[in-house]
């Protein structure tokens, strides 16, 4: 899986360069999301910008990064999400559980 | 096909019981969307969606196929007559009981049991049977 991190305001965020989140990768995105916060210690943005689909198996990766964030008191929040990908976390109302926001500006501020 | 007031149609595909196929079957099912003529519809809605159904359905046949069985496939049927898809995924394992998969606890973090959610959420009817040598999800939708 192609990722992209880069340290920014004292948070590191991890760009998804894919389109698709699926049972195919979704293991690897939820191990660097776990190795990200055990290096560092620092709150993630996951800017999801490229991704064009995403399925329960991504979203499982996802609230696995939120889960282990949240145990190290660490902030985990979500960015560019595409209205599609959105739609699924409203399905599943899991856009009540993660910080989203529509622009990195505001991520990194937040 | 578009501009036929019936439209009859299957695609029938077999894959290896891996999951870097998804994304090949994720894509045959959207251009299958895309060509549809969904009368008011919103195609990019109906494409994400049925890319998702086959996708979570795939997955969740690779899950519960055999490994070590030499049929170690996964079969995909997508069919269209007058307006009703019906979508076919066959696998070779042991299978699993469909109605003891209930909906996913909202409040509750859990990593894994979205899948067959979405799949209720977005066809029309979901049955998981018996077949010979092993067993076939079946989902339909009208599509408008």
């Amino acid at each position: 899986m192609n990722i992209l991190m880069d340290k920014r305001n004292g948070k590191t965020v991890l760009s998804l360069k894919e389109e698709r989140v699926d049972a195919h990768n979704a293991g690897e995105l939820k191990d660097r999301l776990l190795k990200a916060l055990e290096e560092d210690g620092q709150a993630l943005v996951i800017d999801l910008n490229q991704v064009q689909f995403i399925d329960s198996s991504g979203l499982g990766a996802l609230l696995s990064g939120y889960k282990n964030a949240n145990l190290r008191a660490s902030g985990f929040a979500l960015v560019g999400l595409q209205p599609l990908v959105k739609s699924m976390f409203e399905l599943t109302r899991l856009h009540r559980v993660f910080e989203i926001y529509p622009s990195m500006e505001e991520a990194l501020a937040g | 096909m578009g501009d036929k007031s019936e439209t009859i149609f299957s695609v029938d595909i077999e894959i290896p019981n891996q999951t870097r196929y998804l994304r090949l079957i994720g894509n045959i099912a959207e251009q299958i969307a895309r060509d549809l003529d969904v009368a008011n519809g919103d195609c990019d809605t109906l494409a994400y969606h049925l890319n998702l159904v086959l996708t979570e359905a795939v997955a969740n046949a690779i899950e519960h196929g055999s490994p070590g069985d030499p049929k170690n496939t996964v079969r995909i049927c997508i069919s269209i007559e007058d307006k009703n898809l019906c979508v076919r995924v066959y696998d070779h394992g042991q299978g699993f009981n469909l109605e003891a998969v209930s909906a996913p606890e909202f409040a509750d973090l859990e990593e894994h049991g979205r899948g067959i959610f979405f799949i209720r959420s977005l066809m029309d009817s979901v049955e998981y049977r018996k077949t010979e040598g092993g067993n076939v999800l079946e989902m339909r939708k009208k599509l408008a």
